[in-house]
Formats: C-alpha cells, structure tokens, sequence
C-alpha cells in the first residue's frame, strides 16, 4: 500500500491524531435522522408522479384517507390553503412542494401520507388516484429553447419559453481579439453529465411540533442546520426562536443535503395536523430521482495558444440545464456560481464565458456536489482544452501544462475574470506529482506498450479549486452573509468546549476543531468537547459545504481561542504581578519574558479567573469567548493530478492502474483526514468520468433512479492511490490552512478522462464524453460517439 | 401476521411481523438495533450487511420470516467480551471511515473474511467488499484497515 508525504512540512503542528467519531460508529451506536424514535411518531410517504409533464385533473385521497392506520393526507390543495403549495428557492425561482397545476419531472412530489407504520405508508400510496393528463415533455437540453418547445413553466404568468437566465463574464472584445490572432485554436464540444451526489444515508427529517409551546423541532439531514431555520421561519412563518434543528451524525453529504427539500415541509405541516412526531425518510430512488442533481452542463470551450504552447485565451458557451425549477443551491450572486474560474491554473491573456440557464422536465436542483459551485465543469472544460491543445501542437501534456502554469511570483493573483488567487506554488506540485508517477518511464511504457498494440493512458489535471465561501461582495444565501461564529467556553479546570455552526458529514470536525482550538490554547485536544448540529447549542452559521468548514468556522474557532489567550494573559499577569506586556506566549503557556520558568497554562489560569482573585481591567470574571468569521477571501486549494489507465479497443472497458495527487490545501491540521478526503474525490472522480450519469429517455422517464442503474464506484474500480502533499499556506487564514474537502472531486474527473483520450489517441480520437462506459468507449472508439445525457437514438 | 422467533446477537427474540417485514426494519424498529443502516433497496449498498448463522446477508432483501430460528450477528455483537474485534480497532486505527454509514456492514464482511481467509491479500480485501459502497474513503483505507485486522487478529 501506498500513501507517500513527499514534503516533510506536509505534518504541520497538528499532527495525524485519532478520530473521536469513531468510538461511537464502529460500534454501531453513530445517531443518523432514521435512528431517531419519538413517543407516538408517525411515517410519512410522498406519492411522486409518473410521468415528466402532464397536466393534474384531480387528486383523490379518499380511500388513502380511510385506510385504518392513516392518520393524515395532503396534497397541494391542503398546502395551498396554508400559503405552502409552492416555496421559495434558493435561486430567486419557486417550487412546488406539492404539485397543484402540473407535474414537471418523474417524481416530483404529489400527495404526502401520514400513517402509524411506514409500510401502511407506502400501501396508502397505491390508494390515491391521480387523473393526469400527459403534455409533451421538455427533456433535451438543447432543445430547450426552440420556440416550438414545450414549456415547463407555465405557472409564471406570461413566460413562453424555457430560458431562465443568460449570464457572462470576462472580456468578450479583448478574448475575440486574442482568439484572432492566434496562431492555434482548438477546442469543441462536451458534456458534464447530470449526477447525483448520492451519500449513503437519504435524506429524511423528523418533525415535532409542540403545539403548546408553540415550539418545532427538526431532527434533519441538514449540512446547514442554522441557515436551514432561518430559511424555515421565513417559509412557515414560525417565529425562528421557537424553532430547533438538530442535525445529527449524517451519513454522508456532498451537496446533497444543503437544500430544503418539499417533503421536509410536508412533514412539518402533517405534524402540526396530528400534532404528532412525523418521519419521512425517502428512499433510494426518491433521492436520485427528485432530489438536487449536480451539474449538467453542455459546454462549448475554445483554447487559443502560439504555436510552440503558449496559452493566449479561452472562451466558453454554456447551456445549462436546471431541470423544472430553478433549485439551484449555491450562494454566489452569480447564476453560474465560480464557473468563471474556468481559466484554471494558467497565466493567460484573455477569457470569456457565456452561460445560459434553461428549464426541462428533470429534476430541480443544482447542488456543488462535493466542489464549489461549477468549478468542477470549469476545472474539466480547461483541463480538457488543455489536452486537446497538446494533440494539436504534438507537445507532451505536461510540458504544456508546466510552460503555462502561474508562476509562484505571480501570486496573490488576479485572473482575467476577478477572481484573486492566495496563494500557489504550480510548478513544484505538478513536479512532485510527474516524480511520483515516474512520468518520464510511464511515456516509454506507453510507447511499448503501443508497438504491441495495447492501450495504455496517461493523463494529466492541475486545478485550481476556490473554497470558504465567502466574501460578501461576492456571496450570499437569501441575504445571509456567509459567516460562521464559534463559541468557546472555558471551564475553571481548563477543560473547553466548542460550538461551531458547521456541520460534519464525516469529516472529523469533531477531532480537528479540538485540534484547532487545543494548539492555540496549549491544551490536548482531549480537552476541548465539540459541539455541534444543534441550533439551541450553537452559533449562528451558514453550514458545510463548498469545502468552507475549515477556511470560514476554523478561522472563527481560531479567532474565539486568540480572544481567551489575550484574556488569560491578563489574568496571567495579575497572577504573576507583572504588566500583561512582560509576559509572551511560548510552548502553550504565557511566560515571563527572560524567565521562562514562570509560566502559567491555562488550566492555572481559568480557576484563578473563577476565583477571588483580584481581577484586572478587562476581565469580567470568565474566559469565555466568541468569534464571528466574516472570511476576506476564498481559500485556494490546487493539485496535480495523473492517472494511468489501461483500455481495452475490443470491449471498450477501462482499468484506472494507477492515481498519483498531488494536493496542497495550506496548513494540514490533520493529514490523515485530509489523506481520507482526497481518497474520497479519487474515487468520485473515477466514477464520474467512468460510470455515474443521470440519463433520460424520450419520454422524461429518469434512466439513474437505483444503484442498479446509477453507478457508483467500488473497490474493485478504484486503485490503490498514491498521494503526495505540499503546503503552500494561505496568507489571509488566521492559521493558513484551506479547503480540501471536495479538491479530488474537482481535480479528478480531467486526469481520467485525459488517461483515456489518451490510450486511445492512436485511433483519432480527440475527445469523448463522460460516463465513458465500456459502450461509450467502444462507440467512440467506432467512430459513433452520441449523446451521454439522453438514452435516445 | 406471523410469529417470529430468531436468535438476534445471542438473544433470542419472538414477534409479532407482518410477511413482507424486512429483516433491516425488523432489526431497526422492532429490536431498535438501529446499528444496522439502510441503504439503497437493491441489494447494491452492503449499509445493511448483517450475518445470517454464518454468512453475510443484506439485510434488506431478506424477510424477517425467513430468519425464523436462526441467528443474526449485527455489529452491535461485533464486540465480544467487553473488547473490540480486531476489525473494529483497525477501522478506527486506520481512518477506514469518515460518515460512519457503511462501515458496520463493511466491519461484518471484514470479519467473515476474516475468519476464513486469515491473511487475505490486498486483491481478496477488495473483491470481498466490493458488493458494498463506501461514498467517503475510496476504499483506500478499508481495505488497509481489513489488512490491519489480519495481522492483528491475535493480540486482543
């Protein structure tokens, strides 16, 4: 096995500490939302339509509603009496949470039954009867804007088409002129398939409202728990004080769980009619099928170089599909989120993109699944172009990559559409990854191997990934700037605990924000607790995702422990009888200056802030503290990244051999955690470029509805990876440190599907879209190369 | 309805279930042995691995009659005598999971492996999982962990 540090800085002061987490879930005692049983709790169950676009005739629960163990059923008429058929998203657009005009996508939500069992649930189901009347459905992307389309939105007064938004950014009038007197221009076609973030645990709630009190609490699948309230109060019109998310032990995120989804609401309102405890826990084609996809996005991108590889500009066009209602769930002010990033990693001229937003019979969402917002199309359309570039300039992809990467000097970095880089070190990433990999032997293997006619790939990804949102200028959700506060708290026996708003899904926060707070403290990190997913238990913040757990609530953990050593010396100094300024913090302790000896931790000094001690000015009597993080920038993450492949021209299949990251994410506070989160975005990666897509027919009928038919990756699929780390510290994070939670899934996809362009290179082939299948390798191969969104002909 | 009787970690437990119970909900809501996740429905997932006598089980395409008078291993047995299997320090010792969902079924086929081939190579830890889904490790450090166990199988 492999698991190669190949900078000694890599460790940092942190160190690979043991997970706390895991005591409870190996186990078999982890608490996920279906684990929770209240008193007298009721089961939800959603009947979905169908069909992708038909019009609704009727809505009959009778019979539903006389089964003996139902307790409730609603449908969109019950919804629309309380103002809640529809509800705001988070794109300016609304959704139906239960359909009352027409059904838009296969599974959109219809009618939600509340009864004692959840299979009496499901049986209620078969017992409404829906009239529909089936209208033409709106399915190719592409399509969506001939004037003959049928129209998905209807319900929006006066709209005839499918067009939601057109966006732009860049210089149009300098990239053209850039792209006309460009010695090569290449570029063409390609699809980022829709998929599905797909965390092992649904998504599900359980609603109690406590009539009473007046007061709802929500055990829920929310990576935002505190946004999510705040969202909720503005939705119900439940005052937010009475309202309580509890997010406990999820299994799994990646976007996934950012948004609201409509049965969420239907559980809240069928417990405030039974005034019961309602569980709804979809299962797992509900949650391919109607909850938030991720991408699909129909590109069209252009490179323009000199001749002997110099990168000049880029160009994009984009048409996106947002499936029925515009859910995108992405909080930059931009309706193509970062895919202005899109000039990836490389010192160019000119660039411009132009992105437009179309509406289909699919699936609403649009969620970062495990990225920020569209850079992983932006990573892959460069990083694509990139590769094409080399085929035409017969110039090895490395080469061409290291002739036009930022140069260390060039850094903090402002791109040709306003993003400023932090911080990077490109070359000496992309070279730690080529030793690794041993570049220079795998080129002649490659050519051997050729002469014997096998097909083996080499590719190449270097991305720029920009997590931690975000600034305010740039960002916001329904508002909310995205800030994240941390309270910590500081018992008389030194021992702390920590409130953070962030939500972990798995990344350990519990363990590396003990770390966080310990190293600043002095403390062991056994003697911090972490609090966390609970809205009544902690502060306030916008959640995890878009890797900002770390660059945003790590800064404000920082921030709070700073504020309780700043405290602690001067209580320090009133122990000690000396001016605050005499004493220095050295070693976890604050010290007298020249007399090291006299020193005092913080256990010492939190009983003596508890105790008679006379308390200097500034102190009022604890050493408690809260900090809100309100971040300047985003963080800037990068990786080199190769993969060898081995092809199979006969049945089109692919073998990932190898996969060599290189991934600098700043300061690493855990290295074995951040290790686990770039394994995870390998094996994203892999899947993405190889297997996962959310495919339709004709008719809307959605193709990925089951793990039998959505793909994901196993171990038989995924190598043994081979990382490698540098450290280039972010110089706005208190602590340096970045995002890396989501870098492998941005960087991956590229490497893969460069490996196999490149096996293949032998037969012409330039380029193919994923999922490359052993079909669509073989087609491809053949010379017959369709369309991997749609199962039609 | 029918009257289930099943030996479940050593206990043995008689119900009342409806025929088309599954197992994984009769364990869940029944015996509130909640350790035991669901995943996907289709049998793809592995969230939902128990033993059934001697051999994993998804749990969630087996009916709960069918278990009538046999015995059911979940990872809340996985522990025996107060100490840790093997299995359950590795997975904790080598990072083998993040979110936590799937590793009590990956934990349950990792011991079967286990106990039948002591000293799997890395080829057999994979082709021995790959019936289940991790969405958090890439495997990597599954199979490490699996690895671990193995050599660590003896000093309890």
């Amino acid at each position: 096995m492999t698991g190669h540090q190949h900078a000694p800085e890599s460790a940092g002061p942190y160190g690979s500490v043991g997970r706390r987490e895991d005591a409870r879930f190996v186990r078999g005692q982890g608490t996920f939302v279906d684990d929770i049983t209240l008193p007298g709790m009721l089961h939800g169950a959603v009947l979905r339509s169908p069909l992708a676009h038909a019009r609704i005739r009727s809505v009959d629960v009778t019979a539903a509603r006389a089964h003996p163990q139902v307790e409730a059923v609603l449908t969109g008429a019950d919804l629309a009496e309380r103002g809640l058929a529809w509800m705001p998203t988070l794109a300016a657009d609304v959704q139906a949470v239960l359909a009352t005009d027409k059904v838009r996508f296969q599974g959109q939500e219809v009618a939600f039954v509340v009864a004692r069992d959840r299979y009496a649930a499901r049986d209620a189901l078969e017992l409404i009867a829906v009239e529909y009347e089936p209208v033409p459905a709106m399915i190719d992307a592409r399509a969506a804007l001939d004037p003959a389309a049928p129209v998905v939105r209807d319900d929006v007064p006066g709209r005839t088409g499918n067009h939601i938004f057109d966006w732009t950014a860049g210089n149009k009038t300098a990239t053209d002129e850039v792209f006309a007197a460009a010695e090569v221009c290449v570029g063409g076609d390609m699809i980022y398939p829709r998929s599905h973030p797909a965390p092992l645990e649904t998504c599900g709630i359980v609603a109690d409202y406590d009539a009473v009190a007046e007061r709802l609490t929500l055990w829920a699948t929310s990576q935002a728990p505190h946004a999510h309230r705040t969202l909720y109060a503005m939705v119900t019109g439940l005052p937010e004080h009475k309202i309580r998310i509890v997010s406990p032990d999820l299994g799994g995120g990646f976007g996934n769980k950012v948004p609201i989804y409509p049965a969420y609401l239907c559980a809240i309102v069928a417990s405030m009619v039974t005034g019961r405890p309602v569980k709804w826990m979809e299962d797992r084609s509900e949650n391919l099928m109607s909850t938030s996809f991720a991408r699909d996005y129909h590109m069209h991108g252009e490179i323009a170089a000199t001749r002997d590889g110099r990168i000049l500009g880029l160009r994009a066009r984009v048409l996106a599909d947002h499936g029925a209602f515009n859910a995108t769930a992405q909080p930059t002010k931009y309706p193509a989120g970062f895919f202005h990033i899109f000039t990836g990693s490389y010192d160019l001229q000119a660039a411009f993109c132009e992105v437009t937003g179309v509406y289909t019979n699919k699936a609403p969402g649009g969620v970062a699944y495990s990225c920020s917002f569209r850079i992983t199309e932006a990573v892959y359309l460069v990083e694509r172009l990139v590769d094409m570039l080399a085929r035409e300039l017969g110039m090895d992809p490395a080469e061409l990559r290291m002739r036009n990467l930022l140069r260390p000097e060039q850094f903090p970095y402002t791109g040709p559409t306003g993003w400023q880089y932090d911080s990077g070190d490109y070359p000496r990433a992309l070279s730690l990854a080529m030793d690794i990999a041993g570049y220079d032997d795998l080129r002649r293997e490659q050519a051997e191997r050729r002469t014997r006619g096998e097909y083996m790939g080499i590719g190449l990804s270097f991305f720029t990934e920009g997590v931690g949102a975000g600034p305010r200028e740039h960002m916001d959700i329904l508002g909310l700037g995205m800030a994240d506060g941390a309270d910590l708290r500081v018992h008389p026996t030194g021992k702390a605990v920590l409130g953070i708003s962030v939500q972990t899904q798995g990344q350990g926060h519990e363990t590396t924000f003990a770390q966080i707070v310990a190293h600043e403290l002095g403390l062991s990190p056994d003697d911090v607790e972490v609090v966390h997913g609970d809205t009544d238990r902690t502060p306030f913040g916008l959640g995890t995702y878009g890797s900002r757990s770390t660059p945003v609530s790590g800064a404000a953990a920082v921030l709070a422990a700073r504020k309780v050593r700043d405290r602690a010396r001067l209580v320090a100094a009133a122990m000690l009888e000396v001016a605050a300024d005499d004493l220095e913090w050295t070693e976890g302790k604050w010290r007298v200056r020249g007399d090291p000896e006299q020193a005092l931790g913080l256990a010492e000094i939190a009983m003596a802030a508890h105790s008679s001690l006379a308390l200097p000015d500034g102190v009022e009597g604890h050493l408690d503290a809260s900090a809100v993080y309100n971040p300047p920038n985003l963080t800037f993450p990068f990786g080199a990244y190769i993969c060898v492949t081995d092809v199979d021209p006969a049945t089109g299949e692919v073998k990932v051999r190898r996969f060599i990251a290189v991934d600098d994410c700043g300061v690493r506070i855990n290295p074995m955690i951040v290790e686990g989160q770039v394994h995870r975005g390998l094996a994203d990666g892999i899947g993405m470029a190889l297997m996962q897509a959310i495919v339709f027919d004709a008719a809307g009928n959605c193709l990925g509805g089951s793990f039998m038919d959505y793909l994901l990756p196993t171990a038989m699929e995924c190598p043994s990876f081979e990382l490698g780390a540098t450290v280039t510290p972010s110089p706005h994070h208190p602590i340096g440190a970045k995002g890396i939670g989501e870098s492998a899934t941005v960087g991956s996809p590229a490497a893969v599907v460069n490996s196999v362009i490149d096996a293949l290179a032998p037969f012409g082939l330039t380029h193919a879209d994923m999922p490359l299948t052993p079909a669509n390798v073989w087609c491809a191969i053949h010379g017959r190369q369709g369309r991997s969104d749609l199962a039609v002909p | 309805m029918m009257r289930l009787t099943v030996t479940v970690n050593g206990t043995e437990y008689s119900r009342e279930v409806e025929p088309r119970l599954l197992l994984i909900h009769f364990l869940r809501d029944d015996l509130g042995l909640t350790g035991s996740h669901w995943g996907c429905d289709t049998s793809n997932c592995g969230a939902c691995v128990v033993w059934l006598d001697e051999t994993p089980v998804k749990s969630c395409t087996v009916l709960a009659v069918m278990a009538a008078g046999r015995r059911i291993r979940t990872v809340e047995a996985l522990a025996t005598g107060g100490n840790l299997d093997p299995v359950q320090r590795a997975f904790a010792r080598c990072h083998g999971l993040q979110c936590g969902f799937c590793t009590p079924g990956m934990m349950l086929t990792a011991r079967w492996l286990l106990d039948h081939n002591p000293n799997p190579t890395e080829a057999e830890v994979r082709e021995a999982i790959s019936g289940q889904i991790c969405r958090c490790t890439g495997y990597e450090n599954i199979v490490r962990s699996v690895l671990w166990a193995a050599r660590n199988s003896g000093d309890q």
